[in-house]
């Protein structure tokens, strides 16, 4: 199977800055991609080679097996559905869906007819003659999706779609969103700063920082297994203890705290210990445990959550979060408590620094 | 300290009747500050229009003075006559081609500034504008005689065997300097509402498969429309009027509407005439502002 989109070495330099640095990339048909970084990271400029809106600086780039690296977006079968939406401020929302279909100079009557069932499946049926002043970030967010999606492009990119709109549509939209893109089934090349939405709605993810590709992976793995410290650290909360390993079972933390940890390094190198909030149990100091499995402290803050309880557990170099989830009957710990935390063993993942 | 907490609780407490008042104070502050100017409009534009309509309605008595009495719309029926309208419409013809060729040339340089970098934009702009640091008196003799029999633009076109070509005192001459004095009146409200479209728009016609000029036709161009008609307003409007420029780069054979007023003040001493010619002219002027306003002269 032709792959939908696929990068080969691909470089693009702002002047001096390279805002994009010697990427591989395999998108497959069908699936739902996230390129997830924080800003400045060289996703949307990626997004943007893969809509022909910039042109790489090296690299090959191609779409179902052909080579596009420097051919103009109105030549390429993907649509992009902007940041802020890019709405035609001047046309209807009938003329802003069917625009790209008279671009094409398919005749007036069938491009009213496809725009009218596009309007339909982001149900916005009813506001077709409305300008996109006239609705609202959500409404506006269908009609930039049905805009894109009418086209039936081959590869549909998101440059961050949701990131105007409040949490509650956001949450709904990103439901939609998914739904949608299991209904077309086409890809979806979803750029996002928001880990929890990469999360959430993606087949794969592909982790950018400064211009680099850190994993492509699925959610679980990124999530469970991150490639490296940024990864651990950008994905969800986390703790990160520095320490060096010993042996494949076991790292030495920089106080000299011996921990559980399987790893595949050798020797002596330099590791951190990502270890999630959530998998960590806490409890009264006066039980025992297995030492290579815990840590014992003190509870220095608590943050109440609602669903959850975060403690900050203090110990003698540094401190880590603890996530309870608000569960009947649960034992409540103060500040100033003694506590010991411990965790399964195949809690922790151990990455290099 | 009592004081003060008692005053507190009385801006609290703000009546209906309260609101009413300072919305009036504020009517009146407003109205104080544009005193000025409303009394500057009605000196020098309102008062004087009006005397410009009576004289139009007014007799020319035989020895040339003006009788206001004896009220007639003969100025008025003589606009019809074929010498008055052929003035007219040559006018009318120098200013709409003098607009199309501001247009033209404007409308790409104003998309070029644009999407420089702001400093480059402010450097340019300038360059717009210095042409204004020197009397328009002046830069049109500067024309006279770069135009002339003996000067540069005869010596170039000569240099190059194109032969020796009399743009002086024809109406390509006019245009030309008419376009040289009001092109910077179009490059401004252009570059103004092409400025503010975002770019993002432009993008997602080309990601729609529009090629360049689509784009340009469905999107660039409705969206700086506001510019294109202000840009052309302040160019045709003035262009008609003409006064200064076909007197210098014109023959006597290119009588324009402004010369034309001029000549029936000072020359054949017929002020209602005048007054009427000046008085449409004021009209079709305003009516082109009023069509601006509506159309969306609010960017500007």
């Amino acid at each position: 199977m032709t792959a939908a989109v696929e990068l080969k070495g691909i470089t693009k330099k702002f002047g001096d800055v390279t805002a994009v640095d010697n990427v591989d990339l395999t998108i497959e048909d069908g699936e739902f991609f996230s390129l997830l970084g924080p800003s400045g990271c060289g996703k949307t400029t990626t997004l943007r080679m893969i809509a022909g809106l910039e042109f790489p600086t090296e690299g090959s780039l191609s779409i179902f097996g052909e080579e596009v690296g420097t051919l103009a977006p109105n030549k390429r079968s993907v649509n992009t559905v902007f940041q802020n939406y890019a709405l035609f401020p001047h046309l209807t929302v009938i003329d802003n869906v069917g625009f790209g279909l008279k671009m094409q100079g398919v005749a007036k009557k069938e491009t009213k007819e496809r725009a009218m069932e596009m309007i339909e499946l982001v149900q916005l049926s009813g506001l077709e003659t409305r300008k996109p002043s006239q609705m609202s970030g959500g409404q506006q967010q269908r009609v930039a999706l049905a805009r894109a999606l009418v086209n039936q492009p081959k590869v549909l990119l998101l440059d961050e779609p949701l990131g105007a709109l409040d949490l509650k549509l956001r949450q709904e939209m990103q439901l939609e969103l998914k739904k949608l893109q299991r209904d077309v089934g086409i890809s979806f090349v979803f750029v996002t700063h928001d880990q929890e939405e990469a999360l959430t709605m993606s087949d794969r993810i592909a982790v950018m920082h400064e211009g680099k590709l850190l994993q492509v992976a699925s959610p679980e793995e990124i999530y469970e297994s991150p490639a490296n410290r940024f990864v651990a650290d950008f994905i969800g909360r986390t703790n990160l203890l520095d320490g060096t390993t010993s042996d494949n079972e076991t790292v030495v933390l920089s106080n000299g705290t011996s921990i559980r940890a399987q790893n595949s390094f050798p020797e002596g190198t330099k590791v951190s210990i990502s270890i999630r909030p959530e998998r960590t149990k806490i409890t009264k100091r006066l039980e025992p445990s297995d030492p290579l499995s815990s840590i014992q402290g003190t509870v220095e803050t608590i943050t109440y959550l609602g669903n959850a309880r975060v403690y900050g557990v203090k110990f003698t170099w540094l401190s880590i979060e603890v996530r309870e989830e608000n569960r009947p009957g649960l034992e409540v710990f103060n500040a100033g408590d003694d506590v010991t935390v411990h965790w399964e063993h195949d809690a922790i993942s151990v990455v290099e620094d | 300290m009592r004081k003060r907490e008692s005053t507190e609780h009385v801006v609290e407490v703000a009546t209906p009747e309260f609101e009413k008042t300072a919305q009036k104070k504020e009517a009146r502050r407003g109205l104080l500050m544009a005193l000025p100017s409303y009394l500057y409009l009605i000196l020098f534009f309102v008062i004087p229009l009006g005397i410009v309509l009576i004289y139009s309605f007014a007799t020319r008595n035989r020895f040339g003075g003006t009788d206001l009495s004896g009220w007639n719309v003969e100025s008025y029926e003589r606009i019809a006559e074929p010498i008055v309208r052929t003035i007219l419409f040559r006018s009318l013809w120098l200013a709409i081609l003098t607009t199309v060729i501001c247009l033209v040339i404007a409308y790409p340089f104003a998309y070029y500034l644009s999407t420089r970098k702001p400093a480059i934009r402010n450097v340019m702009l300038v360059f717009v504008m210095i042409p204004f640091w020197t009397n328009f008196l002046v830069r049109n003799y500067a024309w006279r005689v770069i135009l002339g029999n003996d000067g540069p633009f005869t010596k170039v076109t000569e240099f190059f065997g194109l032969g020796t070509h009399e743009l002086l005192f024809s109406q390509k001459a006019v245009v030309l300097g008419l376009v040289y004095g009001y092109l910077p009146f179009m490059i401004l409200p252009l570059y103004a509402a092409i400025e503010r479209i975002d770019g993002q728009l432009l993008e997602a016609s080309r990601d729609l498969y529009g090629n360049g000029w689509q784009s340009f036709k469905n999107v660039l161009l409705p969206l700086s429309m506001p510019g294109v008609i202000a840009g052309s307003i302040l160019v045709f409007v003035p262009s008609l009027g003409a006064y200064v420029t076909p007197e210098i780069l014109g023959g006597a054979k290119t009588t324009l509407l402004g010369s034309y007023i001029v000549t029936q003040f000072l020359t054949a001493r017929n002020w209602p005439f005048g007054a009427a010619l000046s008085f449409v002219l004021m009209a079709v002027m305003l009516l082109m502002t009023i069509i601006y306003f509506r159309k969306g002269g609010r960017t500007l």
